[in-house]
């Protein structure tokens, strides 16, 4: 019998996909449907003084235009992470509107909509609504928020902070260890905003159906019932069962598309309001100036060494922005997704991080990939590597000096970090031993020195990761501020005929779920994959589910399909045993069918299901059917690590990048699907790559974005990127039942730090110890000249 | 993404679109390969009210050989230039400009005469046609006439072709020797700095685009040239006070970037 776990199973959505055949949200056309367009401020901060929209209302084609002072203005959508203060005080929540009433507060922010019998009419109308704003000085940078003086984003609070917070030893322990340490590494540096870009721009159709007094949503989201859930109870007040949410195919979110947008609460009250259909899409430009971002911290860092190079201590104070509203997930990015990862693979025995989270005046700030463990590993593999330079020691010699020794979870206890979590399994030396020999290091070094004698920039970078992913269990993150719980629903509907429907509470937005997690319930059930549908995107055919972000789909989504999966198993076992005149304990399952130890005798999976719903010859006492549906909450975070290497070559004359070589020997537990866990990590590196090199969000003195458009904002492209060579080790997770601890970031956190690492190698004989991200050729040629 | 409503005219020759420009003066613009006009109007920053679409006109798109000069039709696409064996022999430095356009679909859209008309300070191949000494033929009212390259570009976005007039053609004189090296833009792929060299018996001739508001000769490198090696230092002669500046390049790397340039070029 064929078996699928562990083998590179071509995906089964991308015949669909490949030939242009998904069924994306703004693919659907609904009877009746209309259009919105949005009236956006072109201005950063501003009073709001007056919008005229009676041009508007009367222009062909117009159904209705609201602004801030309808009802929907009242209305606003939820932030979903309650981080309060150190002194105690409440997190500052202002009302994040539908639509901006007074004042504006970032650059693309929603004065007006307008909805119209068509795209064209809609935005011709749109252009009709008449704004005038008292323009007011505006503050960007989450640093300079801080400050005295500073433009404030919310009037009602003395400062723009919306919350501070910090994790770790006593701080006056961390400062001693610091003072009396050996050696000092010093950082300070911008870990820059960036754009997730999504290759599908967030789309939405609302559908109120008068006759049956229901909603519909159909939207891009990560999460369709966490979208049902905040709206109905926070945004709008409506009744959750009389909405349904759907999205099937995604294009792409990297976190994006987590979060509970405006548009989406605003266009559902609407249709209910004009009785039709809406449809919005969002355009780049929107996208840009709309879409939350990711990262944007300032940080301050200082890590203390003995004398043999083992860390004694690490102290940081970072600014971290939220922009202007607390978005669903922001407020634990630079705090629980970040500061928890401190301790990262090394034994520092004191940690302390102390974060202050401002309002500025941008769009939000939330997870994109990664979020905040990229920024973490950023600063722990750039300061040990500063660090390896300082002291005048071999970068890799430094880490496998600091590593923590080997543990499995099981025999051996979790490593407890400085930092409140506990990590699962680890073996990070013999990561970073295979990075190493994938890298051919030693020689690599030799070819080096011999390049720049010719003149020639070679250098190498070295990143070793850790990260959490699958959080949980929900009392602990309700402890630090979740206002969900993070669980997952698998519910596993056997048909009679022995098919499976496997309904899930996860969402692919890219990364094959349809095909992973058929590989793995066909192996558990012995059925052919063929013989499974996995259900997802629809809040009507899943019970409940949280979504796919923080590579948790396998390691917890995929748990809750096993868990259901057995109890289809223990169920089935009873009515096999009837069949088969045998005591349960006699059977044993195999390859799809029930036997009687030692014997020939057999029922299928097939027979059995259908016993189940033909039930005449059934055991007493057991429920007709084959339906289970489970929630899984797991014990502990899922704990990848992995080793990423890259080589680069610096042009001596323009500060030109060229990533030469890139190394990436990655520990994701179990693998499902060796070409999916590949496919996931080349996109992951390409992504950090991309901030490590390319990609920056910037904002001018006014707060108007000058990088919203791809004519500024660079995307990485096929060719600004190296082969990438990519091994593994297994280290698998001892509490869930896959052994799996997920990909979907792990690219993105190993990878930029490892370029950047690299550039600064290729000039450290020219005394160049930093270079700000993005490491453009204008940077690196500047560095060269100081 | 939607423009703002414009009518829409396909003209059929060059003097029925001659016609139409008088007619409709400011309100309208011409279409050729459309791959900066559109753009701009799906962002309503153009917003013309009529289109006079001239991709259509017949004789336009040919390259030609006319004794010592090559003419090529001013709706020529950038891959038709690119792909076209005569330019590839003859004038090879135009070739080498047109295959580091943009990408396939902006090569097989956009038009040598659209972009120039366009001028926009970062495109490649004002650099080239003022290294050649090219002549940019013009069409208008009261008849034809040719403008010189180096007397072409005014200023970022202009141009000194009137208002009624049409580019037909591009005139170069055949080039033995030459060469284009551009840096690009890391998002966009247009020039921050391009460099075009054309190498006549022992002197030199240099065109330089992306790096001031106009795109310009650099002729005080010409005059330094001759043997000496280190002409490309005075690359930015004469514009040192109209660099252009952007987060990807303030006025100090893009002039640093200007010599090395015009030294890669000088010496390839």
């Amino acid at each position: 019998m064929e078996t699928y776990i562990g083998k590179s199973v071509k995906r089964r959505e991308d015949a669909r996909f490949l030939k242009g055949a998904g069924k994306y949200t703004d693919d659907i056309k609904l009877p009746g449907m209309t259009q919105a367009a949005f009236v956006r401020s072109p201005y950063a901060h501003a009073k709001i003084l007056s919008v005229d929209t009676s041009a508007a209302e009367k222009a062909e084609g117009v159904v209705a235009v609201y602004t801030g002072s309808d009802a929907c203005g009242t209305y606003g959508v939820p932030c979903g992470w309650q981080v309060d203060f150190k002194d105690g005080e409440t997190m500052r929540e202002p009302l994040h509107p539908l639509l901006a009433k007074d004042k504006i507060l970032h650059v693309g922010e929603a004065v007006a909509i307008v909805i119209a019998e068509s795209l064209e009419l809609a935005r011709d109308a749109a252009e009709l609504v008449n704004v005038k704003y008292d323009v007011l000085p505006a503050v960007t940078c989450p640093k300079k928020a801080m400050e005295s003086g500073a433009p404030k984003v919310h009037d009602q609070w003395g400062d723009n902070a919306a919350f501070d917070w910090c994790i770790g030893n006593d701080r006056a322990e961390v400062e001693a260890a610091l003072a009396s340490a050996h050696h000092v590494t010093e950082m300070n540096y911008k870990n820059h905003r960036v754009a997730p870009n999504a290759i599908e721009p967030r789309s939405y159709i609302a559908d109120y159906d008068v006759n049956a007094d229901k909603w519909t949503l159909y939207t891009s989201t990560q999460n369709p019932h966490l979208v049902r859930l905040l709206m109905c109870a926070f945004a709008l007040g409506i009744p959750e069962h009389k909405v349904r949410v759907v999205s099937y195919d995604v294009g792409g979110g990297f976190g994006s598309k987590i979060y509970h947008y405006t548009e989406e609460a605003l266009l559902t009250w609407a249709s209910k309001e004009i009785g039709r259909p809406i449809k919005w899409t969002s355009d780049r430009t929107e996208a840009f100036l709309t879409d939350a971002h990711g990262r944007d911290h300032i940080v301050h860092s200082k890590m203390g060494f003995d004398k043999d190079g083992k860390i004694v201590a690490h102290l940081t104070d970072e600014f971290c922005a939220m922009g202007a509203y607390l978005s669903t997930f922001a407020p634990a990015v630079p705090t629980y997704l970040h500061g928890t990862l401190f301790q990262g693979v090394y034994t520092t025995p004191l940690i302390h991080l102390n974060v202050t989270a401002p309002f500025t005046h941008t769009v939000p700030v939330d997870a994109y990939r990664g979020a905040g463990r990229p920024e973490a590993t950023y600063l722990l593999e750039r300061i040990v590597s500063k660090a390896a330079k300082e002291m005048n020691m071999d970068p890799a010699e430094l880490r496998l000096k600091n590593f923590i020794a080997p543990f499995n979870g099981t025999t051996e206890p979790g490593y407890q970090t400085q930092v409140a979590l506990q990590y699962d399994s680890g073996n990070y030396h013999a990561s970073l031993k295979r990075g190493l020999e994938m890298l051919g290091y030693e020689d690599f070094r030799k070819e080096q020195a011999e390049a720049r004698k010719n003149g020639k920039l070679l250098g190498v970078g070295i990143s070793t990761y850790i990260e959490g992913c699958g959080i949980a269990p929900s009392a602990v993150v309700g402890s630090l501020g979740a206002r969900a719980g993070l669980y997952e629903v698998g519910h596993v509907r056997v048909q009679p005929t022995g098919k499976v429907s496997v309904f899930t509470g996860s969402h692919s937005h890219g990364q094959g779920h349809e095909t992973v997690f058929a590989q793995f319930a066909a192996d558990k059930l012995g059925i052919p994959m063929d013989d499974i549908d996995i259900v997802h995107g629809d809040t009507d055919q899943v019970a409940f589910g949280m979504g796919t972000y923080g590579s948790r789909s396998l390691s917890v989504g995929g748990s809750a399909i096993i868990k259901s999966i057995e109890k289809v198993l223990e169920k089935g076992a009873k009515i096999a045993a009837h069949k088969l005149e045998a005591a349960e304990e006699d059977l044993e399952y195999a390859e799809g069918k029930w036997t009687v130890k030692g014997t020939d005798k057999s029922i299928s999976f097939g027979d059995v299901s259908l016993t189940a719903y033909v039930p005449h010859d059934y055991p007493e006492g057991v429920e007709p059917g084959l339906d289970f549906s489970s929630f899984y909450d797991p014990t502990n975070f899922t704990y990848p690590f992995g080793t990423h290497i890259a080589v680069v070559e610096v042009c001596s004359d323009t500060g030109k990048v060229t990533v030469k070589r890139f190394v990436a020997c990655d520990d994701v537990g179990n693998v499902m699907n060796p070409m999916i866990v590949d496919g996931q990590i080349h996109g992951g590196v390409v992504q950090g790559i991309g901030q490590a090199l390319l990609e920056e969000v910037v904002y001018d003195g006014e707060g108007q974005m000058v990088t919203g458009s791809y004519m500024d904002y660079a995307m990485p492209r096929a060719d600004d990127m190296p082969m990438i060579e990519t091994d593994r080790t297994t280290t698998p997770c001892p509490h869930n039942p896959l052994g799996a601890k997920g990909a979907g970031e792990a690219g993105a956190i190993g990878s930029t730090p490892a370029v950047v690492n690299a550039v600064v190698d290729a000039l450290a004989h020219m005394g160049v110890t930093d270079i700000q991200m993005p490491v453009t050729p204008q940077r690196v040629w500047k560095a060269m000249q100081n | 993404m939607i423009p703002a409503k414009f009518d829409y005219i396909k003209a059929s020759s060059v003097s029925e679109a001659i016609g139409l420009l008088d007619k409709h003066g400011d309100e309208a613009k011409l279409l050729s390969g459309g791959h900066s006009l559109i753009p701009a109007m799906k962002l309503r920053l153009s917003r013309p009210e009529i289109l006079i679409d001239i991709s259509g006109i017949s004789g336009m798109n040919s390259i030609t050989e006319d004794g010592n000069e090559i003419v090529i039709g001013a709706n020529c696409t950038h891959a038709a230039i690119c792909n076209s064996d005569l330019i590839n022999s003859d004038l090879n430095i135009l070739a080498q400009t047109a295959k580091c356009i943009g990408d396939i679909q902006v090569r097989n859209r956009g038009t040598i005469g659209g972009s120039l008309a366009h001028a926009d300070p970062a495109a490649d191949y004002p650099a080239v046609v003022l290294a050649c000494d090219a002549n940019i033929v013009v069409e208008g009212k009261n008849g034809s006439r040719t403008i010189a390259a180096t007397d072409f570009f005014l200023g970022i976005f202009t141009t000194s072709i009137a208002e009624d007039e049409i580019i037909t053609t591009i005139r170069f004189p055949k080039v033995a020797n030459g060469n284009y090296q551009k840096f690009f833009q890391s998002a966009s792929r247009f020039a921050v700095v391009g460099v075009a060299v054309v190498k006549e018996g022992s002197g030199v001739k240099v065109g330089v685009t992306g790096v001031a508001g106009t795109p310009y000769r650099a002729t005080a490198v010409e005059n330094a040239y001759s043997g000496n090696s280190d002409a490309a230092s005075h690359a930015i002669e004469g514009v040192e006070d109209e660099l252009m500046s952007d987060h990807f390049a303030d006025t100090t790397y893009r002039a640093h970037l200007a010599k090395v340039y015009v030294k890669k070029a000088l010496e390839a």
